[in-house]
Order: C-alpha cells, then structure tokens, then sequence
C-alpha cells in the first residue's frame, strides 16, 4: 500500500498545539500532510496567537470553541497535551493521526524521509494479530508472513485500533532516565511494525499515534491528570493512562493494538533534570496502576465502547479510588467524557 | 538479494565468552562443512554432534573443533529402553544433546544455517549475541515498546514501572533467519521464492501469557533454568507427524516460563539460512500437526500449572499428565507423547543427578 491507496478522506490528522508557532512544524509535514484535513487544537492555557503556514485545509480550535462544545466547566479536561483530546471528539472521520508538535518526520537508513500518516493508515487498515506472536512481525507486509507452527485459524488477524510510533532522537524516556543519561538519543532505527499481544499492558506513548476513531474513539480518554502536570512530555503521564486503558478494552473486544513504525524524529525540548524537581508522583501511580489492569476483567455484558469505559471508570473508582485523589477525578473524568461524546456525536 | 557473510580471513574470537560454559548442540545426518564459515565465532566452543539416521556413516568434523558425537548407537547405549523417548530420523534428535551436556548454556544451529550480514555489511556473531540476550534479563510483565531495555543506547519508556525494571532471569534466546524463513509447506508452496531481507535491530522479551512458534535452527538457553523442558518430542521414523519438534517444545517452555517467572526471547542474532527444505516433503509431515495444532494451542494457552510445581521437572510432568488428560482424544499419539514426555525427564535426572550440580 503506498500514499496513493489510502483514501485521505477517512482521516484527520489532529495537532495539539503547546507551541503557538507552528511554522517549522508544519512546513517540515507538508509533504505529508498536504491533501489531509488538519484539527488543530490550541492548549486553552496557551495566550499567544497560533502562527499557521499557509496552504494547509485547517479548522483551528482554542479555548472559546470548547466552551461553546462541552461548556466552560468541562473545558478544563482539554488543558495542556490533553487538548487533542478535543479534536479526537469533534473529528468526524474514522482514522485519527496525532503527531506533537515538537516532532519532524524521521529519515529511514536509506536517507529517505519517512512518511508516517500513510504508514499509521497502513497500519490500521491491516489487520493485527494479537492472540499468537509472529517471530517475523508483520505477516502482512511486503517480504514477510506467518511463520511456521502459526494456527492457521488465527491468520485473518483482528481489527486494529491502535497504531502506536516510535521516536528517534529524543525518545519518550522518563525524566530520571533522561536526566540519567543526558547524552542518550535513539539512532536506533527498527524495521518492524508488530502487534503488542492480547494481555500484555504497556505504555502507550501519544507523541506518535493513531487509532481508528470509528472502533474505538471514545476509549482514549483524556483522564488522568497529574498535579502540577507540565507543558513537557516528562511531567505527564495522560497518555500513558489512555493508553492502560484503550489496550484493556481493546483485548476485551478482541482489537489488536499495533507497535513500532513509523519513526519520527523528535526535537529537544524542556530539560529533564528541572522536571525531577517536581514531585514524581506519576511513578507512584503506575505503580498502582499495574496490578489493577493486571487483574481487571471486564464484564461479558460490556460489549459497546461506552460501556467498557463506563465500567472501567467504575472499577478506578471502587479499586483505586481510595489509594489516590488523581484515579477519583480520573473516573469521574471518564465518565464525563462518555456523556461528552455521546452528546457531541449522537446527531451524526 | 541477501548474502551470507564471507568469513575467510576473520580471526577467531580471542575473548569468546563462556568458552567453558556453553556447548553447542549440532544435529547432522550429512556433514558439518558450514563449520567452516562459522570458525571465528564457534570453533574456541565444544561442541555436541548427534547423528541422526545411518550410524555407520562417518561425519567429517572439520579440524580445529573439539567436539563428542553420539550416533543411535550411542544413545541406544546411554539410554537403554528411555532411547524410545529420542526421536530417529528427525532433527528433534538434537535433544538428546541438551541431556548429555554438562553446561549451564546450550547454542543450537542446523547444519545448513550460515553467517548472516548485518546491514553494514559486517558478519554477525550470532553466538556472541544469544550470550548477551541471555545474561541480559527479560521483561515479561510489561512491554517496552523500545524493545530490549538493556541493551546499548536503549532504555525504558516513560510510563515503565519502576517495579519492574530489574527484570527477570531469561531462559532462552530465540534468534531469527535471513533468506530461506521458516514457513510452513502450505506457505512455501505459494511463495516458494520469498526471501527474508528484512533486518530487525531489535531483541524483545515475549510477554507473559503469549505463545509463539519457537524455531530450533538457532537457538540457545539456559540450561539450569529450562533445560528439562526442551524436550523436543516424538517426531520422524515411526511417527505420525514432523516438523513441530520444536513447536512443542517451544509451546511447553513458554507455559513453564510464564509460570516459574523466567523470559524468553525473540529477534536478533540472525543467521542465513541456505536450504529450503522440499515442501512437499514438508507437507507430509506437517500435515497432521496443521489441524491438531488448532487443538494444541487453546490447550497451551489454558494450561495452569500448580503452585506446588516449582521446579522445571515437576511443572513438564504435570504438562505431561495434561497433555494425557486432555489431548489424549485428539489422537493416541497424544498418549504415547506424554509417556516419552515422562520417560524424558527420567532419562534427564538420571543423567543429570541434583546431588552432582547442587540443583533441586
């Protein structure tokens, strides 16, 4: 499949903006964004103008459109990297593609830059493979397929909701790792998109993703907010929760969630020993995290989405609620997303 | 197109890591003249040759190895009557190698397996990195999605638990094939020219609860962790079915794995693989295996050890009484195999005693 297979239609390429200048950003994609319908959504707490380059088709969002869409209470949920959030809820199409700012495409080892919308595309069209590994990765890709000793029941694959990028140059490490290893920067170019397995937790980055909003769009939920959380990857931890999340409702329907290509290459940005400063409080809550998705099971009768956010919000909620006040407001938060989706997406 | 590497002139490895450690385990039923390219990296190892099929033919080891080699004669001898639970005329023989090894680490090749290029062009030491996979830990409980953490220039991700960044103990390194893969007859018969030129730079722990197809072309473990449970089945002469020798053994180590907390792993070293197997051949003997694998992987995946079982013998011998139990019905082989499985881990204690290596 190449760029030219894809059906541009289907997609919205959704841009939270932390930066108001988003002219390096965007010239640096045009390439691969041209053609593609741009949401970008101003961080609410951002006060500068958005500087946009011309020749992008682009619907801007800031603070004043959430108000009028979810009311000024709700609005909050969309503050700081959250704020794509609201162009996931707004977007009609059925594939999202989500790229942070301070990102550019990536070159492979043959010098070529890498086009990461279609290879995101690519990804969620094909389908995933959760339920037995494949030592050669993608059976589906050009060159490969199912290895020997594969069931051949399980060849035709899940649909897959979830395409998860990875990064070169500044990779999405922790602070105390990057502050640890100042230097470090990921040359390190893998040739492999593969299917992360049914039961298997990880963290989902949201530097670099994509999903089917179709399948799964209410389940990346903008939740989890740390206390005193930042305008840098590092002091975060909302995506890494969205991601706890989708991946269990993903196996309990049965979806796949896919890992690896394509890169992109991810500038300097924040420094990650001023961020040890703060308290690590994200650390804690992983921590308590685990154990919970660990034995979660969520109820047969859960075969919707909405459902399965609803009675995973009520899980947080009875399990966690009581060791943390940040998994309390995360419940509730979910459950207001769902009434917000529901509201915002039952005339279409 | 992908080459295999050109070793003539390269020296052998001054400092091969666990030299006295480590045999490596080599089935043969022609010759070992890929021994030769693979002199830099393997020949400071000893190796353990079993011959399969005629015992009276000779195989020529190349000068320079220091090996032992066992024929059928040989483990007819050894064995007495638990030689029933060796497979003949079948590479799943090599297993017999893992029993009378007295190492902690085991590298397994096929003799028709040669040196891979990495994509600079240099010759890969696959030994040297099945070594460092399996004195690196696992990290099974969660994924990396930078793949091997503990690897040069690689990490944990942001999101990674704490808890779990030490890791686990890895018992088996499982590395991959350039050129011929390893696909099934079906497969080859509809692509019989498809080449693997695709390297992954990547090593990764299999996450827990996960089955995969394990390949024994090239291959290593821990002996001390996992080695009872590398039992590669009843497979050629005699048997219904071939050429899921070491799917079984792959499908039974994953289960105890999981349970005892250890990691496996997939992904580099690669090696080049130069013969593709006659696939018509090939689908005689998978042929069985195709429809009862459908059976034998919901068994796996929901096969729950005991927590009394904690060691690697008392975990395959409840798998064993599993595999009796609920398997036996799918086909009387089923049946025998779990008696070979039994008679395996008999034969391995007998010639493995704990009180001679201090181990349960």
């Amino acid at each position: 499949m190449s760029s030219a297979e894809i059906n541009k239609n289907e997609v919205d390429i959704v841009i939270g903006a932390l930066n108001a200048d988003l002219t390096q950003f965007l010239t640096s994609w045009r390439p691969f964004f041209s053609g593609f319908h741009l949401i970008v959504v101003k961080d609410p707490e951002l006060k500068e103008e958005l500087n946009i380059p011309e020749g992008f088709d682009v619907d801007v969002y800031s603070k004043t459109d959430m108000e009028k869409v979810v009311g000024a209470s709700n609005a909050t949920m969309f503050s700081g990297y959250s704020c794509r959030y609201f162009g996931y809820l707004i977007s009609k199409k059925k594939y999202i593609v989500s790229i942070d700012d301070d990102c550019v495409p990536a070159k492979d080892p043959k010098g070529f830059l890498v086009d990461a919308v279609t290879q995101h595309v690519i990804n969620l069209e094909n389908p995933a493979t959760p339920l037995f590994f494949n030592t050669l990765y993608d059976p589906y890709c050009e060159g490969a397929d199912f290895v020997r000793g594969y069931p051949f029941s399980l060849r035709s694959g899940v649909p897959c909701a979830a395409s998860c990028g990875l990064w070169l140059n500044l990779a999405d490490l922790d602070a105390p790792t990057q502050a640890l290893k100042t230097e470090q920067r990921n040359t390190s170019y893998v040739d492999a998109v593969m299917t992360v397995p049914a039961k298997a937790m990880l963290p989902i980055s949201g530097i670099n993703i994509a999903f089917n909003r179709e399948l799964v769009g209410p389940a990346l939920v903008p939740a989890l907010r740390l206390a005193g959380e930042g305008k840098v990857r590092w002091e975060t931890l909302e995506d890494v929760w969205c991601g706890m999340c989708l991946k269990h409702i993903s196996d309990h329907l049965g979806y796949g969630v896919k890992t690896g290509l394509p890169y992109v290459w991810r500038n300097e940005r924040g420094d990650a020993v001023e961020s040890l400063r703060k308290k690590w409080e994200g650390m804690k809550l992983m921590e308590k995290s685990v154990p919970f998705f660990e034995s979660l099971k969520l109820p047969e009768t859960a075969l919707k989405i909405e459902d399965c956010v609803i009675e995973l919000a009520k899980a947080v909620k009875e399990q966690l609620g009581s060791d943390d006040p940040a998994f309390t407001q995360a419940a509730d938060a979910m459950v207001k997303w769902i009434q917000l989706w529901n509201s915002v997406n039952s005339s279409v | 197109m992908v080459e295999p590497a050109n070793t003539v002139g390269l020296p052998v490895n001054p400092t091969p890591l666990l030299k006295d450690e480590l045999d490596i385990v080599i089935p043969t039923i022609r010759n070992l003249d890929f021994l030769e390219m693979w002199r830099p990296f393997l020949q400071p190892y000893h190796l353990i040759i079993v011959q399969d099929g005629d015992p009276s033919k000779k195989i020529h080891v190349p000068e320079g190895y220091d090996y032992e080699l066992y024929n059928r004669n040989d483990i007819n001898r050894i064995l007495g009557p638990k030689a029933s639970c060796i497979s003949f005329k079948d590479s799943a023989c090599r297993c017999f190698g893992y029993m009378v090894s007295k190492k902690k680490y085991i590298f397994t090749i096929d003799d028709d397996c040669f040196v891979a290029k990495d994509p600079s062009g240099k010759a890969v030491n696959a030994l040297e990195q099945h070594i460092k996979n399996l004195l690196c830990p696992s990290s099974p409980f969660f994924f990396n999605t930078l793949y091997d953490p503990y690897r040069e220039g690689a990490d944990f991700v942001r999101g990674y638990p704490f808890s779990l960044r030490e890791g686990v103990s890895t018992a088996v390194s499982h590395g991959l094939w350039l050129n011929i893969p390893d696909y099934d007859a079906p497969t080859q018969l509809v692509k019989p020219k498809e080449r693997n030129t695709r390297y992954v730079d990547a090593v990764m722990t299999i996450p827990k609860g996960t089955l995969f197809p394990m390949c024994g072309m090239n291959l290593a473990f821990d002996r001390d962790l996992i080695g009872p449970a590398m039992y590669f089945g009843l497979m050629g002469d005699g048997q219904p079915i071939g050429r899921y020798d070491d799917m079984w053994a792959g499908w039974c180590i994953k289960v105890i794995c999981d349970h005892l907390s250890l990691g496996v792993k997939t992904g580099l070293p690669y090696i080049y693989h130069s013969k593709a197997s006659n696939p018509f051949v090939n689908l005689k003997k998978e042929y069985k295996g195709i429809f009862w694998q459908e059976e034998i992987i919901p068994f796996f995946q929901n096969a729950k050890l005991s927590k009394e079982a904690v060691t690697v013998q008392q975990c395959y011998i409840e798998l064993s009484k599993m595999v009796k139990e609920k398997l036996s019905s799918l086909d009387p082989y089923f049946d025998k195999l779990a008696d070979a499985m039994v008679t395996w881990i008999e034969a391995w204690d007998e010639l493995n005693p704990p009180a001679a290596n201090g181990k349960a």
